[in-house]
C-alpha cells in the first residue's frame, strides 16, 4: 500500500472566517459524539435530549433571564482575570478574590445595617467589596514582584485563606443558633441590597456589559493595555524598553483582585443576598478557561461563557426532564469542551498528508 | 465544494435542532393558563419538588423515595423532581421556574431553602410553598408558606433503647465494666435539631443502661464523609463502644464496621454496607406529609403553616432490626416504649431524668422565634417535661444535659 506521512506545521495565519469555520465543524462534531454517546448509554433520542437543553436555558422568559445572569457573572469574572492572563501572571485565585468581595459585602450588609441608612450601606458594600478583591490580588503580585514567589501557588492558597474566613464568619453570623447558615440578610429591610433596574437580574448583566466594553478598551487602546501586553510577551523587552515590570505586575493584578471583589459584590448584594463558601460555585476556575479559550478578547469571551452557561443550565433540565444524573450533562459538557479546545489546535498548526504515491484525495 | 457541502449540512443540522427547541417551549405556556385558571382536581394538580443533592445523599434520598410514594398513593403522574438544587438564589429561581410551570404546590429539602422559598411564596401568592426542616413558616404570616417536621426525637430515643440495650448486654457479658459504657455522636452542627437528636439518642440508652455516658464531636458539614469518618475513629479511639450520627454520610456507619464497633444510623438502613455493626435506623418518612399537603391542595383546603409528624402519622419510623448485632429484647422493650410515648405516659424530654449543671430544670425559654439575636421567647418546660416540636416543628431543645460530654463546639 501507500505510504502516508504526516506533517504538522505551524499555521502563518489563518482568516478568521477558516478559524471560525474550524469551531463550528468542532462544535458539530462535539454535537454528534454527544449524540451518539447518548444514545448508547441511555437510549434517548439526542434530538430531544438537544432539545431539552436549549429549554432549559432559554425556554422561557424567566430561564432566560437567569441564564443571561449567569453569562454575566461567569464573563465577569472572566474579564477580572484576563489583565493578569495576558500578562502571562497565572492567577488562578479568582475565587477566593470574589469571595473575599462577598465576605466584604456581606459584613458591611450585617454590620452597618442599623447604623448607616441604606445608600451609605451601599456606598461601604462598593468600596470595602473591591479593596478586599485588590487586597487579595495585591499580595501575591507584590511577593511576586519584590521576591519573585509561584504566583500559582500563592493565588491558589489565597482561596482557601478566604474559603476558611468566609466559613469562620458563616459561624458568627449563622441564623438560627448552630444552623451554620446565615440566610437571606436584611430579608424583611432589604437595607444593602443593590437596587433593581427594571427587574432583579438585570442589575449585575448591566454592570458586566459595561466592564466588557471597558475591559476592551483598556486592554486594546490604553497605555496600561500596552504595557500588560509587552509584559506577556517578554518581561526582559518591557525593561529595555522602559516598562517598570514590578509596578505592571502589582498594578494588574490589583485591578484583577479589585474587578474581582466587584463581582462577589454583584453576587451577595445583587444576587444571592446571602454568603455561603460555594457562592462563587467554582467559577473563579471556570473564568480561565473562558479567558484562554477566547484568547484574552473580552467580546469573544461573550460566546465563550455563553456556551459554557448554556451548558450548565440545560444539564440541569436534562437530569429532571430524563431522571439522569447531573453526572450526565458533566460527560456531554466534557466532550464538546474537549472538541472546541481541541479544534485550537488545528487553528494553530497545519496538517498536511503527504502520500508517496496515489492520487489527492 | 465538498467543504462547501459540508458547511451547508452544518447550518441545516443547526437550524433544525434550533427548530426543534424553539417549537416545544410553547407547549408549555400555552398550557398555563389552563391549569392556573381552573381549580386543580386530582388529575391536573402539578408537584414540584427541590432537593439539595441527588440519590446519592441518604437525606436527599430519603425525601426523594418519600415524594415518589406519596404521587403514587395519590395517583399523581405530572411531577418534576429537581436534584442538586444549591442553598442559593437558584432556589428561588428554581422554585419560580416549577410556578411558571404550572406547578400548584412545590416543596423543598433543604434547611438553606428556606428564605428562598419565602421569596418565592411572596411572589406567587396561588401556590402552595411547603418547606421541611424550617422555623419560620409559624411567624412569617403568608398562607401559602408552610414548614413541616417530624417529632424524630422520639425516634431517635427508641433507637437510643436499642443501643442501651446493647450496652447492657456487653456489661453482662463481661466485655465492657459499667463504667466503661460509653457512646459516641458524631454530630453535624451545635444546632437544635441535632442537640435535640443526640439528648434523646442518649435519654433512650440510660433508660435502660443506667451507666451510659455520651461524647459528641462535631463535623461543621451536613455533609462531610471524611471528616465523619475521622470523628468516628477519634471516639472509638477515646473508648466509646457505640456510634451514632447525625451527619449525612456513610463516614461515621464505615468507620464502625472496621472497627467492629456497633453503629445506630440515621435516615435508612446501612445494613448492606455494615451487616456486622449495624444494629437500628431511626428516619423521618416524608410520604405522610407529602400526602396531607397535596390532598389539601386537591381538595382546596388549608395546609397548616407548621406541620410534625409523629409516630401516630407514620412520619418517625424505625428501620428493621438486625438480628445478628441486637441484644435479646430489643424488639420487645422498642414496642413497649413506643406504646408509652403514644398514650403519653412517657414523654422524651422528662425533667425528672436529665439534669443541667447537676440541677434539675424547672423553666426553660427557647428560642423558637427565629431571629438574628437567637432570643430567647417561648417557655417550653410544663408538666414535668421539655414540650419539644409543639410549638414549632423544628427542633428547639439545646440544652447541655450532664452526662454528655462535647468533645468541641467550633461549630
Amino acid at each position: 500500500m501507500n505510504k502516508m506521512k504526516i506533517h504538522i506545521s505551524k499555521r502563518a495565519s489563518l482568516p478568521w472566517y477558516k478559524a471560525w469555520a474550524i469551531r463550528g465543524i468542532a462544535i458539530l462534531a462535539a454535537l454528534v459524539t454527544c449524540a451518539v454517546v447518548t444514545m448508547l448509554l441511555t437510549g434517548e433520542n439526542p434530538i430531544s435530549i438537544y432539545s431539552t437543553i436549549f429549554r432549559g436555558a432559554f425556554g422561557t422568559a424567566r430561564r432566560t433571564w437567569v441564564t443571561v445572569q449567569d453569562l454575566a457573572v461567569l464573563l465577569g469574572i472572566s474579564l477580572a482575570v484576563t489583565p493578569a492572563f495576558k500578562m502571562r501572571f497565572w492567577n488562578i485565585g479568582a475565587e477566593g478574590q470574589v469571595l473575599i468581595g462577598g465576605l466584604a459585602t456581606t459584613a458591611c450588609m450585617i454590620c452597618l445595617a442599623d447604623k448607616l441608612s441604606n445608600p451609605m450601606v451601599i456606598v461601604c458594600m462598593i468600596v470595602a467589596s473591591i479593596a478586599a478583591g485588590a487586597v487579595w490580588g495585591f499580595l501575591p503580585a507584590f511577593f511576586k514582584a519584590k521576591w519573585n514567589t509561584n504566583e500559582t501557588l500563592f493565588t491558589l492558597m489565597m482561596n482557601y485563606i478566604a474559603t476558611q474566613l468566609a466559613a469562620y464568619f458563616i459561624i458568627v453570623w449563622e441564623v438560627p443558633k448552630g444552623a451554620g447558615k446565615i440566610g437571606i440578610i436584611n430579608q424583611s429591610s432589604e437595607i444593602g441590597w443593590l437596587p433593581q433596574l427594571g427587574n432583579q437580574y438585570l442589575l449585575s448583566i448591566v454592570t458586566v456589559a459595561l466592564l466588557t466594553v471597558v475591559m476592551y478598551i483598556y486592554l486594546n487602546y490604553s497605555k496600561h493595555g500596552y504595557e500588560i501586553a509587552v509584559v506577556g510577551e517578554s518581561q526582559r523587552t518591557a525593561s529595555y524598553a522602559g516598562i517598570k515590570v514590578e509596578r505592571v505586575i502589582i498594578r494588574t493584578m490589583v485591578l484583577s483582585g479589585a474587578v474581582c471583589g466587584l463581582m462577589g459584590l454583584l453576587l451577595v448584594g445583587g444576587i444571592n443576598h446571602t454568603l455561603t463558601t460555594t457562592v462563587v460555585d467554582g467559577r473563579g476556575f471556570t473564568a480561565v478557561m473562558v479567558s484562554w479559550m477566547a484568547k484574552f478578547n473580552p467580546i469573544t469571551m461573550i460566546f465563550t461563557s455563553l456556551l459554557l452557561v448554556f451548558l450548565s443550565r440545560g444539564a440541569g433540565e436534562i437530569s429532571s426532564a430524563f431522571g439522569l444524573n447531573h453526572s450526565f450533562s458533566d460527560i456531554l459538557t466534557g466532550i464538546i469542551l474537549f472538541f472546541i479546545i481541541g479544534s485550537e489546535f488545528f487553528i494553530t498548526y497545519q496538517i498536511s498528508m503527504r502520500k508517496s504515491a496515489g492520487k489527492e484525495g | 465544494m465538498k467543504k462547501f457541502l459540508a458547511m451547508l449540512l452544518a447550518l441545516v443540522m443547526v437550524l433544525s435542532l434550533a427548530a426543534c427547541g424553539g417549537g416545544e417551549t410553547k407547549t408549555p405556556e400555552t398550557e398555563d393558563p389552563g391549569t392556573q385558571t381552573e381549580e386543580p382536581a386530582a388529575a391536573s394538580v402539578k408537584v414540584g419538588f427541590i432537593c439539595l443533592h441527588d440519590e446519592n445523599s441518604t437525606y436527599d434520598l430519603n425525601f426523594i423515595n418519600g415524594a415518589k410514594a406519596a404521587c403514587e398513593s395519590l395517583g399523581i403522574t405530572d411531577y418534576v423532581i429537581k436534584t442538586n438544587v444549591p442553598e442559593g438564589q437558584e432556589c428561588y429561581d428554581t422554585a419560580a421556574e416549577l410556578a411558571d410551570d404550572g406547578c400548584n404546590i412545590i416543596f423543598a429539602d433543604s434547611f438553606g431553602h428556606e428564605d428562598y422559598m419565602i421569596q418565592a411564596a411572596k411572589e406567587f401568592p396561588d401556590v402552595q410553598f411547603c418547606h421541611s426542616t424550617g422555623t419560620k413558616a409559624h411567624t412569617e404570616g403568608l398562607s401559602n408558606y408552610h414548614n413541616a417536621f417530624a417529632s424524630i426525637y422520639e425516634g431517635r430515643y427508641l433507637a437510643g433503647i436499642a443501643a442501651g440495650l446493647k450496652l447492657s448486654e456487653m456489661i453482662e457479658n463481661g466485655e465492657i465494666t459499667e463504667d466503661e459504657a460509653k457512646i459516641g455522636y458524631v454530630g453535624a452542627y451545635t444546632y437544635a435539631e441535632v442537640v435535640s437528636g443526640y439528648t434523646s439518642f442518649f435519654l433512650g440508652a440510660r433508660s435502660v443502661c443506667p451507666s451510659a455516658t455520651m461524647e459528641v464531636t462535631f463535623t461543621g458539614s451536613w455533609y462531610d464523609e471524611t471528616a465523619e469518618k475521622e470523628g468516628a475513629q477519634k471516639l472509638i479511639n477515646n473508648g466509646c463502644k457505640l456510634i451514632s450520627q447525625h451527619a449525612d454520610s456513610m463516614g461515621a456507619p464505615t468507620a464502625c464496621e472496621l472497627a467492629g464497633v456497633p453503629n445506630v444510623s440515621y435516615n435508612g438502613s446501612t445494613e448492606a454496607a455494615c451487616p456486622n455493626t449495624y444494629i437500628v435506623s431511626s428516619r423521618i418518612d416524608w410520604a405522610p406529609y407529602y400526602e396531607y399537603a397535596i390532598s389539601a391542595v386537591i381538595n382546596g383546603e388549608e395546609i397548616a403553616a407548621d406541620w410534625t409528624g409523629t409516630l401516630a402519622t407514620g412520619s418517625v419510623v424505625l428501620t428493621d432490626l438486625n438480628e445478628n448485632v441486637i441484644a435479646e429484647g430489643t424488639a420487645d422493650a422498642i414496642a413497649e416504649a413506643t406504646a408509652k410515648l403514644q398514650d403519653g405516659s412517657l414523654h422524651v424530654f422528662d425533667t425528672a431524668t436529665f439534669t443541667v449543671s447537676g440541677a434539675a430544670m424547672d423553666s426553660y425559654m427557647a428560642d423558637v422565634d427565629t431571629d438574628p439575636a437567637y432570643t430567647p421567647d417561648t417557655e417550653v418546660i410544663s408538666d414535668g417535661y421539655f414540650h419539644e416540636s409543639e410549638y414549632r416543628s423544628a427542633p428547639y431543645f439545646d440544652l447541655r444535659i450532664d452526662g454528655i460530654t462535647l468533645l468541641d463546639e467550633a461549630y
